[in-house]
């Protein structure tokens, strides 16, 4: 039987696996696996820091439902993965980090460029695998992409010492991956399923609390189906954006620490709480004790532990939700055609108040400056709200989830878990790489773009034509206002001096770059970077003290929140 | 509805585990992560080869062990994860314990040694070491026993445990 190098095994692996992308940044340890790479049809996109690389095939998992693929050498090109594998993990997204690594007989010795990276991203990856023999290639990748694609998704790392893929052995992939203590539960069971929908059809206040379980199971056309069936308001996490219709009438924004206030109010207000693919995280529910204080609780989700983690339900029911939200459609549909909507008047009118009482708002003075949530309403329209949206963090990342609605799933990119600046420019790559049909937009503030401004290089390597929009305010806005709300406006380290003038940064890096510094410039700018295709910065200068609200301060309950 | 408070209890639990290099650590790290404590810990091969078994002191109150177990169970080395503390069951732990052994205190020695039917593994001049398995009670009652003597060493295994076998009909 012909034998392979473990280079050429590991590019028959990817191929087997139908990947046709990596996001990388080659070196040492890992020049024999480019050399293969580079003579089959699987494209390579040379990033310019490692972190982008997974950022990058984080971006395109999020924006095609596929496992992403990142490849690095070892030492300081591994370590540089940290940040992007510990954003994948914390947001469940499945992507497959290959590492380089020294020889075998190296390991352990101190040896140049040689981390325990297996040691390293333990706790934040879904699993990792140190490949020690060459026979154990193919079944570790194999069950690499079997772990982060199934169950609840996430980041899976793979370790290759250079011995091992310079070593020869025959190819021979695993048909199918069964692994005897992984077995992640989809299918719901019907008794609490029964019992949920019985108190889902005897709520008067009903409220569904959706996240990114929905968006990573394809659960969206079925909870949509759902909610419209029996009337019930829905709102979502920072990670379900786009799994519902945000044009819909029965949608109520995002909920949280920066979600709508009609959003927080049901909350407060509701009688029955109804979680699918969300996991109660602090920045949705502030003080515990606040949460949802009326209300029975539901909760849907794939992993166990997240049921009961930090909130007492009453019916808990481990399963994906997709599945779980088939049966409880098809148990709706034997009640034969009653309507809720009569029943639900009330409570919906009680929402709509709310939002009568307090919307989302901002001041656009025509002659003063820019408001940061004016240019996020422009993109908006500009692009009918179909584009992909990635974000970096902070209020760039708040004002894009308040006021760009998403009406499909796959279409809003933000770290949501770990909140790390500089995700969004190689998120947007990666996202086009997965739908070059697609425009693709970053919103970045000053700060976070130039944690990862080196990817315009890869931008216009590739001419991948995405737009930055910067919110220039020369701060670091967030914590700028947590400063101004909490700390005496004492703005310590804050204030973000030296800015270039992007414009010319994007230009020395031979992309296109625009400014607008007046509102009237705004639209027409818009209109002008998406007519080119070629990578594009667009500068904002914007307000410099704007504030993301609603807010609920730390600590307090989702209904007390400060308002504009 | 929040968390309930409830009493803090001594669980043990017993993880089956793959037996590869790395498993034992992302078990530690799994509790150091997220904050739980392990007050003891035994490791070791089961029948299987390929299987080890985990056996782990854990203090805490319902909720808190329900999370333990959940999240060791959603490793992926982690085959079974057993709480024995709810089921009858046998535990053990070792001891071997080098006590200051003055000629005038052997006797003693040997007669507490004797009662919870220790043996004397090692003698030397001055010291003698006792080695003794049981239960953590009759650990605390020994080691409070030889105290006056001067305990210079202690090694202890950990508690180790099995749940009992089904009585009546097979």
């Amino acid at each position: 039987m012909k034998k392979y190098s473990g280079a050429q095994l590991f590019v028959k692996c990817l191929e087997a696996e139908g990947v046709d992308i990596v996001f990388g940044y080659p070196g040492g340890a890992v020049i024999d696996l480019y050399h293969e790479l580079d003579q089959s049809n699987i494209r390579h996109i040379l990033v310019r820091h490692e972190q982008a690389a997974v950022h990058a095939a984080d971006g395109y998992a999020r924006a095609s439902g596929k496992v992403g693929v990142a490849l690095v050498t070892s030492g300081p090109g591994a370590t540089n993965t940290v940040t992007g594998i510990a954003s994948a993990y914390m947001d469940s997204i499945p992507v497959v980090v290959f590492t380089g690594q020294v020889p075998t007989p190296l390991i352990g010795n101190d040896a140049f460029q040689e981390v325990d990276i297996v040691g390293i991203t333990r706790p934040c990856t879904k699993h990792n695998f140190l490949v020690k023999d060459t026979k154990d290639l193919m079944e570790s990748i194999a069950k690499a992409f079997h772990l982060a694609r199934t169950g609840r998704p996430g980041p899976v790392l793979v370790d290759l010492p250079k011995d091992i893929v310079q070593a020869r052995d025959v190819f021979k992939y695993p048909r199918s991956i069964q692994i005897k203590s992984y077995q992640p539960n989809y299918q719901p069971h019907l008794g609490q399923l029964r019992k949920a929908l019985d108190l889902i059809l005897k709520a008067k206040r009903p409220l569904i609390y959706g996240g990114g379980g929905i968006i990573a199971a394809r659960a969206s056309e079925e909870l949509t189906r759902f909610a419209r069936r029996l009337s019930i308001p829905v709102t979502m996490t920072l990670m379900g954006l786009g799994g519902y219709p945000g044009d819909d009438p029965q949608w109520l924004g995002m909920l949280g620490m920066h979600g709508t206030y009609q959003a927080n109010m049901a909350v407060g207000n509701c009688d029955l709480l109804i979680a699918i693919g969300s996991r109660f995280d602090d920045r949705v529910t502030g003080k515990i004790e606040g949460f949802a204080p009326n209300a029975r609780i539901i909760h849907i989700d794939i992993d166990p532990t997240t049921i009961r983690k930090n909130i007492e339900v009453d019916v808990p029911v481990v399963g994906d939700c997709r599945v779980a939200l088939q049966i409880l459609n098809t148990m709706v549909d034997e009640l034969n055609g009653r309507s809720w909507r009569d029943e639900r008047m009330p409570w919906l009118e009680q929402i709509d108040a709310w939002k009568q009482e307090c919307p989302l708002a901002y001041a656009q003075d025509p002659d003063g400056a820019i408001k940061p949530q004016y240019v996020v309403e422009a993109i908006h329209r500009a692009t009918r709200g179909d584009a992909i949206i990635s974000t970096e963090v902070g209020q760039n990342q708040m004002w894009s989830a308040q006021y760009y609605r998403f009406n499909a799933p796959n279409h809003f990119l933000s770290s949501g878990g770990l909140g790390c600046m500089g995700y969004g420019f190689p998120a947007a790559i990666g996202a086009w790489f997965a739908r070059p049909d697609r425009t693709v937009i970053d919103i970045a503030g000053d700060g976070s773009i130039q944690m990862n401004i080196q990817e315009l290089a890869t931008a216009v390597q590739y001419n991948v034509p995405v737009k930055i929009a910067i919110l220039n305010n020369r701060y670091l806005g967030m914590v700028r206002q947590w400063q101004q709300l909490f700390k005496n406006s004492r703005y310590a380290s804050t204030s973000m001096e030296a800015a270039p003038d992007f414009v010319r940064v994007a230009e020395a890096y031979g992309a296109v770059g625009l400014r607008a510094t007046r509102p009237e410039e705004v639209e027409p700018v818009i209109q002008q970077a998406l007519a080119v295709d070629r990578p594009v910065v667009i500068e904002f200068l914007v307000e410099r003290e704007e504030n993301v609200y609603p807010m609920v301060p730390t600590g307090e309950a989702i209904t007390n929140m400060l308002l504009v | 509805m929040t968390q309930q408070e409830s009493q803090e209890t001594k669980h043990i639990l017993s993880v089956l585990v793959d037996n590869e290099p790395g498993v034992l650590s992302r078990v530690t790290g799994l509790f150091s992560g997220r904050g739980f404590n392990i007050e003891s810990l035994s490791v070791a091969e089961t029948t299987d080869p390929q299987i080890s078994r985990i056996t782990a002191t854990v203090p805490g109150n319902d909720a808190i062990l329900e999370q333990v177990k959940k999240q060791l169970r959603k490793l992926i080395n982690v085959h079974k994860v057993i709480d024995l503390t709810d089921a009858p069951h046998v535990r053990r732990e070792l001891a071997l314990i080098k006590v200051r052994a003055k000629v005038e205190d052997r006797a003693e020695i040997l007669r507490v040694a004797d009662i919870f039917r220790g043996k004397v593994v090692d003698v030397s001049p001055s010291d003698y070491m006792v080695e003794v398995t049981g239960d953590q009670d009759k650990m605390e009652a020994i080691l409070s026993l030889l105290a006056r003597f001067t305990v210079i060493e202690i090694a202890r295994s950990g508690v180790i445990a099995l749940p009992r076998s089904k009585k009546g009909e097979k």
